[in-house]
């Protein structure tokens, strides 16, 4: 393996690991706080992909500046977040949060079923393809090598900035400060008045967002397919064990591991290239049954 | 004698099954793939048992669909009860390896491990394809049955026979496995683990047995599918196939053994049906199902109707009902 192809496995990998940050972020922290392994995340991704995807290629198509890609993402994030995550979580999670896990996962398996068809309904088998976003940025020039700025540069920026901007959220303001309180006693912060109810909701906006602003930035990258969400869930839950459930400092660095580790093995063994996240999921496993960064929980008699 | 409804209605719904391809050929192969998909059922259900879940149980199925589709070519043609026999071997093997490993870990994380199994098996099968035949799979030739070479219509028959005899003896032997004492003990791994340890039982052996038997019921009903529908894809194996099965248990209900083939016949009805008149919504209709299902009647279709009878199923219908 020469030194560029090198470079580029492993601008490929961070520029993946980001985005697969973005999805497991917001998985990892629907689980921290609501405890439920949230199998339709796949989907806000998806559609944070397609509403970015179908209203970019309509507005650039009436002339439209590229630059407007940018604050459409956002906004698609945000609208697929509050419009499709808020009503799931305040009609349909609020009602199960007492019943077992299984029956938890399977509420959100057939939300992902319903979303799956939604999509369909909604933006039909065609794949999108809208890469203005990635063309207005340009492409910088590294070792030698030419890549494109979006992947190289904003890609890796935005996760570094949802991550910090997320430890900031926690730990230093209230609402955040609120989020980690239900988070570790659910009664208890009931009971000194904190409406527990109002930050199962938030969170669940917020992760749900952040999946879909992931798919936003994704869709400049790549087309916009059926199945895409089915992929992304599976691997950003591999990203979530690996780190720990619940943990985002690790989501971080477990999503880097993952993304390097495909990328690599693209260069290097193409066959692999899909087997890489689930081989390194179960190494870590194995020798660290909570994931790299997951507390084992005292056992109750 | 006493007019029993719990026993007449199942014994009722095992004569329609043995009778209606007779009556309508067409729903001969659906019964069949339905049967052999509620093999797998029971599999999960064995698992559900001890509380856990696994989104990986499509490998099992898939492992033993490939081993009697590879049987079937290296000994062109091959005879049905052989490529049975092997395919459920290889899911064994399978499970005893993978089993030893994930009967460490509880929840989510058995689920997750077992999903990232699966997934390996899924993409192996999809990327070497000079053996596997990649996303195209195998087909599977029609065997001999018994060393006889027989018809199309008359192996179909015979199959889907043999399918329904297969299914009520793995139900029946499934009953006995799970009140057993393993059975009970799987039980409580559900309930109470910590205290299982305390009589000095190993939890993880118990759990590691009854991984072992549901792993070689999937590798029954991927063995019988993959005969049944004359070819063998890396979809076998894949997670969504595993949600499936999962979906079927709480659909049939979790508690009982009937509720493994009651769940696998109405969910493929619906899917076909549904797929036949709202092709683009069928996965809706069922995720709709499943919701209600699972917000309203939570020890699915066999606990609604011990219900009904206002009798309790089995002690563990009653426990997945809470």
């Amino acid at each position: 393996m020469n030194p560029q192809l090198f470079a580029l496995a492993i601008f490929d990998g961070i520029a993946y690991a980001a985005l697969v940050f973005l999805v497991a972020v917001g998985l990892t922290l629907i689980f921290g706080v609501l405890r439920v392994l949230n199998v339709a995340h796949g989907s806000f991704y998806a559609m944070g992909a397609y509403a970015t995807a179908s209203v970019g290629a309509a507005i650039f198509a009436a002339g439209y500046s590229p630059w407007l890609a940018f604050p459409l993402m956002l906004v698609a994030a945000v609208l697929v977040g509050v419009i499709v995550g808020g009503p799931i979580e305040k009609l349909l999670l609020s009602r199960i949060y007492e019943m077992e896990e299984v029956l938890q996962i399977l509420v959100t398996f057939a939300v992902f079923m319903i979303l799956e068809d939604v999509q369909r309904l909604i933006w039909g088998a065609q794949p999108f393809f809208e890469a203005s976003a990635l063309m207005a940025l340009g492409n910088v020039e590294v070792f030698g090598i030419t890549y494109t700025a979006y992947q190289l540069i904003l890609l890796p920026a935005v996760a570094v900035s949802v991550l910090i901007g997320l430890r900031l959220f926690l730990r230093r303001t209230l609402s955040g400060k609120l989020i980690l309180a239900v988070t570790e006693d659910r009664e208890a912060a009931t009971s000194i008045g904190i409406n527990a109810e109002r930050v199962y909701l938030v969170t669940f906006i917020v992760g749900a967002s952040l999946a879909a602003f992931g798919g936003a930035l994704a869709s400049a990258t790549t087309s916009v397919q059926p199945g895409m969400g089915a992929d992304m869930i599976v691997l950003s839950f591999a990203v979530v064990a690996t780190a720990g459930l619940g943990q985002i400092e690790g989501a971080a660095l477990a999503a880097l591991l993952i993304g390097l580790g495909r990328s690599f093995a693209i260069y290097l063994w193409p066959e692999l290239e899909v087997l890489i996240p689930y081989l390194i999921m179960l190494l870590v496993l194995l020798i660290r049954p909570e994931g790299l960064f997951g507390k084992s929980r005292t056992r109750k008699i | 004698m006493q007019f029993n409804l719990r026993t007449v209605v199942p014994s009722l719904i095992v004569l329609a099954v043995a009778v209606l391809p007779l009556l309508a050929p067409t729903t001969q192969v659906l019964l069949t793939l339905a049967l052999s998909k509620g093999l797998a059922v029971l599999g999960v259900i064995v698992l559900l048992q001890a509380g856990q879940v696994s989104f990986g149980h499509a490998l099992f199925f898939g492992v033993s669909a490939y081993a009697a589709a590879f049987v079937g070519k290296g000994f062109g043609g091959g005879e049905l009860f052989s490529m049975l026999a092997i395919g459920v071997v290889a899911s064994l093997a399978i499970s005893v390896v993978v089993g030893l490993f994930v009967v460490r870990y509880r929840h989510i994380f058995f689920g997750m491990l077992n999903l990232a199994v699966s997934m390996i098996f899924f993409s192996l099968l999809e990327k070497f394809y000079h053996v596997t035949g990649g996303s195209d799979g195998l087909s599977v030739a029609r065997p001999l049955f018994l060393g006889i070479e027989m018809e199309r219509e008359g192996f179909e028959m015979v199959l889907f026979y043999l399918v329904l005899v297969l299914a009520l003896g793995a139900a029946w032997l499934t009953h006995r496995f799970l009140n057993s004492p393993i059975g009970n003990m799987m039980r409580t791994i559900k309930t109470n683990e910590v205290r299982l340890e305390y009589l000095g039982v190993s939890a993880r052996n118990t759990l590691l047995v009854g991984y072992i038997v549901s792993a070689g019921l999937c590798g029954l009903g991927g063995a019988l599918a993959a005969v049944a529908q004359g070819v063998v894809t890396p979809e076998y194996a894949w997670w969504i196939r595993s949600g499936e099965f999962v979906f079927i248990a709480i659909l049939g209900g979790s508690g009982s053994v009937g509720g493994a083939f009651v769940g696998s016949l109405l969910y493929e009805a619906v899917r076909t049906y549904a797929s036949a008149f709202a092709g683009d919504v069928w996965q809706m209709i069922l995720g709709i199902v499943l919701l209600f299902v699972i917000l309203f009647a939570p020890s699915g279709i066999t606990g609604l109707f011990a219900r009904l009878t206002g009798r309790k199923a089995s002690p563990a219908s009653e426990e997945a009902g809470q």
